[in-house]
């Protein structure tokens, strides 16, 4: 089974507003789109797990048009708080590059 | 070229006021009939501190300098100028900021635009009693409002819409500085006050809000040109050499939005799901097909607070010995720093000391996996977060010997870590949050704005 970061071009993570993060998986073509953006690996429950949140806040969705997959979640803690490490969440991408997709 | 009849044409030189306008780019867009000139000042993206301190995060050199060329082609072209989010927060500590710049400027270039003002920092009185009125609601993740909560912060901004801009300029304005902004409410307001079609003229806008980003090439240009018609736009670089393609245009969507087909606004919501995009030319790109739905007019609120104080320390690791086991290095490091100020300053102080390690697992604060090679060298960042600069000062002094030369094993020698200032501890300030994550219901889109005018430029005054 391929890792994520196997079947796409880029990955990214940014904020969107102060309590929320976003991360735009962008699948290098139709093909590894379609079978590969519905995987489990990436399903919400499976999003959660990796970052820490609540499942029923994680957001999914599939951008057919451009073969991306975008998954929004609310930050563990808020933007700037006493142990903050990434303001922009720009980095939070990383830890998905190698999970396996099923 | 364009298929549009009649289209609205709107200038955006740059992503954010302050982040380097291109004159170049500005004569395009003047000389392809531009009516507008907007651009957003802002931003939450940098953090709280921004709006609960009232300062920039860009410099007002910075600013003077966008402005100058964006004041001289307003006047040149006569055509109206609108900015957003000013001062980066919106407060009206920023507006003001951004006013004087502006009138410094008119006195220099010898210019005598009417300026307009909006305000829409908040009275903590006025949203207590809208709360109390059932008026605010929580956004997702909720978290109740309370008095309690609305106290606690420094300032208060609401994201102003589309109408007080129109107000501004229905009144005559050639330049209108507003405080907090949603970024696509400052670029929509001219096509919307001229007729274009809400949907083509919000999602218009939020392709443009970041300037050259929605082109291919987005390093070598800054802004945008838009034409704004009834149920389409099209838009095209500003910079001549570079392009947008179908994919970075739609693409932008996605940017630092939570969902890519719906952006709420204060009235209502744009809905790009049945959006189509088609390559108009070898720079533009024409969009169809895009949705605006009426709702009652909401304005998000934004709120920020100053919480506890920071010293910072840093030292650099390239002990082998240390490298290979750091997991365990940090948390005898840790334990042996809270030991320290327990003896020395005492129990019940409220505290926190975190140790990141840059280079091992500082940005993820999650565990490296076991078979990880150790890396070449590590920093380590030293935070001490207290009620007051001067305890966690006190804090980081206590620490500094232990920080500095602290064994792996117990019972060796000393090492001396590179640590690169002197004095070693680093004075942050607060912390400080956002703690609002709400909107509040208005019966009219400028009952929580204020519309002032620049006196001295306006000559009917």
């Amino acid at each position: 089974m391929p890792n994520l970061r196997d079947v796409c071009r880029y990955i990214r993570s940014k904020n969107a507003g102060p309590f929320w993060v976003t991360i735009d998986l962008f699948f290098k073509d139709e093909e590894s789109f379609r079978k590969y953006h519905a995987s489990e690996a990436i399903s919400p429950p499976r999003i959660a797990e990796a970052y820490g949140v609540d499942p029923a806040l994680v957001k999914y969705f599939a951008v057919d048009n451009l073969n991306v997959v975008k998954i929004s979640f609310p930050r563990k803690t808020p933007q700037g708080g006493v142990v903050e490490r990434d303001i922009h969440q720009g980095q939070q991408y990383v830890r998905l590059l190698s999970i396996e997709l099923t | 070229m364009n298929p549009m009849k009649q289209t609205v044409n709107v200038l955006v030189p740059v992503g954010q006021l302050g982040g380097g306008i291109r004159a170049e780019e500005v004569a395009n867009g003047i000389a392809w009939g531009a009516h507008a000139i907007a651009v957003d000042a802002g931003s939450t993206d940098s953090g709280a501190a921004y709006l609960a301190m009232e300062m920039s995060k860009n410099s007002c050199a910075a600013v003077k300098r966008d402005l100058q060329i964006l004041m001289e082609a307003q006047a040149r072209a006569r055509i109206p100028l609108t900015i957003g989010s000013c001062g980066q927060a919106g407060g009206d500590a920023g507006v003001n900021w951004t006013r004087d710049i502006v009138v410094e400027l008119a006195e220099e270039l010898k210019l005598h635009p009417r300026i307009a003002l909006l305000y829409s920092e908040q009275d903590k009185r006025v949203l207590k009693e809208k709360n109390a009125q059932g008026k605010i609601q929580a956004l997702p993740p909720p978290h109740p409002m309370t008095d309690a909560l609305i106290d606690s912060c420094d300032h208060i901004v609401a994201a102003m819409g589309a109408e007080p801009y129109i107000a501004a300029l229905d009144a005559g304005a050639d330049i209108v500085l507003g405080g907090r902004t949603t970024d696509t409410a400052v670029i929509a307001a001219l096509p919307l006050m001229r007729g274009s079609g809400a949907g083509a003229a919000w999602h218009a806008a939020k392709i443009a809000e970041c300037g050259a980003l929605c082109t291919t090439d987005p390093a070598r240009g800054s802004g945008v040109f838009l034409r704004i018609g009834e149920d389409s736009f099209v838009v095209e670089p500003l910079s001549t050499g570079i392009r947008c393609d179908t994919y970075s245009v739609s693409a932008h969507m996605l940017y630092e939005n939570s969902d890519p087909f719906r952006l709420i606004e204060p009235g209502g919501i744009l809905d790009v799901t049945a959006a189509r995009y088609h390559q108009l030319d070898e720079r533009s790109v024409r969009v169809v097909g895009s949705r605006w739905e009426t709702r009652p007019y909401t304005m998000k609120l934004e709120g920020a607070a100053g919480g506890p104080f920071q010293t910072i320390m840093l030292i650099g690791i390239q002990d082998p010995s240390v490298l290979a086991n750091l997991d365990r290095f940090h948390d005898r490091m840790l334990a042996a720093l809270h030991g320290r100020v327990s003896r020395s300053i005492g129990e019940g102080v409220d505290y926190d000391i975190s140790l990141r390690l840059y280079g091992w697992n500082a940005v993820s604060g999650l565990p490296v996996s076991s078979d990880a090679t150790p890396p070449r060298e590590v920093g380590v960042l030293f935070v001490a977060t207290a009620p007051s600069q001067e305890m966690a000062t006190r804090i980081a002094k206590t620490c500094n010997p232990y920080f500095f030369h602290f064994p792996l094993e117990a019972g060796t020698e000393l090492p001396s870590y590179g640590f690169p200032f002197s004095p070693a501890e680093i004075e942050r300030g607060r912390v400080y949050e956002f703690e609002l994550n709400h909107v509040v219901a208005v019966n009219d889109p400028l009952e929580l704005v204020r519309i002032e005018w620049v006196k001295r430029f306006d000559a009917k005054a």
